[in-house]
């Protein structure tokens, strides 16, 4: 069975050229997954990284934006790693939720 | 690991379906192609996917493959190719050829 | 012939807010999870703000004007591009570009009877240390699906013609080694300078897509 991301030679529709700049979500997913995947941190391999983003569901895997799916990665692979817990991370969003999303980095 | 194939020696990919983590695409297995080159040893990318150390290093290569191998019934340039870089264990001798 | 459907950055009504754009579509819930991640992993000093400010800095200095000075480079200095050729890494330390943190770089050279072609069928794997972040048509799934199949229906999409009797490589992009095309240099630019033979060479001629044009 092909799995969801392994596209070569799939049917699929022209190439949409159109594009945007990242935005800072974009941003700092990106810049996460590179501090956390640098030699010196180590924290996962840019191949969990894949392995992760591999195992969305087909709804997932085409429905999520790039970075979200990135993003879903960095989360599963932080708390495999045992670096944050489900409950941290559901009450940090708790917290989030009560103070109000700014979006201004601490 | 040392390097079982030479610039030139004909290939190919094994069939099967892999466990897990994979790089070597579904549409290349199973298909014939050649050596272009040895690019090094590189840690093994489906252990390293499961954090694992990924060792003994495996050798890489350039593997060339023909359109028409790889996509029959289809057409492209008569001399187009795919090229893709394969580990070494996902690589067979093609004495055949 | 099935035509998978790929649901992507459709336009529906968003909350407007300040961390995106107006053209994503994304959930609320990747939203709050993303700072939650970030706040969490400063606190426990997994990494600092300032490492996060540096690193998308790092990676905003990234475009593909640093390929385009390889290209001009090698285009100019024989010797450079047989280095190149070579060891594509090393050559573009001597360059004075820093590559360090780079998966190795392999530059493949278009000549006048082969044209080479970069797609990562299997995800989305650039050049980045040479043209900063790929574009979204690099990374959905059309090109994936689509350029290792009918490449030269793909290069017809960029405007980019064939002629019959050359060769089209398709690089799959399948391990560490990420792929640079050398684009072939236009006829008409014996005299220019580095600087304006740099200029002819964008993005899409680096990745294959497109061939670089004096006008």
């Amino acid at each position: 069975m092909r799995a969801v991301h392994d596209l070569g030679g799939e049917p699929a529709g022209p190439v949409d050229r159109s594009d945007h700049e990242p935005t800072l979500f974009d941003q700092r997913v990106d810049a996460m997954m590179r501090l956390l995947t640098q030699p010196s941190r180590a924290v996962f391999t840019v191949d969990a990284m894949r392995r992760s983003i591999e195992s969305h569901p087909p709804a997932e895997y085409f429905g999520l934006t790039y970075y979200e799916k990135w993003l879903h990665a960095v989360r599963r692979l932080t708390i495999e790693q045992g670096v944050v817990s489900e409950a941290e991370l559901s009450a940090k969003i708790d917290a989030i939720r009560a103070r109000g999303t700014d979006g201004a980095p601490r | 690991m040392s390097a079982r194939f030479s610039p030139g020696d004909a290939v190919r990919v094994r069939a099967g379906e892999p466990a897990g983590h994979c790089r070597t695409p579904h549409y290349l297995r199973g298909k014939r192609g050649r050596v272009v080159m040895l690019h090094g040893s590189y840690r093994n990318p489906e252990k390293l996917a499961y954090l694992k150390p990924g060792l003994p290093r495996q050798p890489l290569y350039m593997i060339e493959f023909d359109y028409a191998e790889v996509w029959a019934g289809r057409q492209s340039g008569r001399r187009d190719r795919i090229v893709a870089d394969i580990y070494q264990h996902w690589l067979e001798a093609d004495p055949a050829r | 012939m099935d035509e998978t459907h790929h649901p992507h950055d459709h336009d529906h009504p968003h909350d407007d807010h300040a961390a995106i754009g107006e053209h994503a579509s994304y959930r609320p819930e990747s939203l709050l999870l993303e700072q939650a991640l970030r706040e969490l992993l400063i606190e426990k000093e997994v990494f600092s703000a300032e490492d996060l400010q540096r690193q998308i800095e790092d990676t905003e200095s990234r475009d593909p004007g640093l390929g385009a000075r390889v290209v001009a480079r090698a285009w100019a200095d024989p010797k450079f591009k047989a280095r190149l050729l070579a060891d594509a890494k090393a050559a573009c330390t001597s360059i004075g570009i820093d590559v360090a943190n780079s998966p190795e770089l392999k530059v493949v050279e278009n000549v006048p009877e082969v044209h080479h072609m970069v797609v990562c069928t299997l995800c989305s794997c650039y050049p980045k240390v040479l043209l900063g972040i790929p574009p979204a048509w690099y990374k959905n799934p059309q090109y994936r699906s689509r350029a290792v199949i009918e490449p030269r229906a793909v290069l017809a999409e960029f405007g980019t013609a064939l002629a019959p009797e050359t060769v089209v490589r398709v690089h799959d992009s399948t391990a560490d080694m990420r792929y640079l095309v050398l684009p072939r240099r236009p006829a008409d630019t014996a005299d220019w300078s580095e600087e304006a033979l740099a200029g002819l060479v964008g993005r899409d001629a680096l990745i294959g897509v497109t061939v670089p044009r004096t006008g």
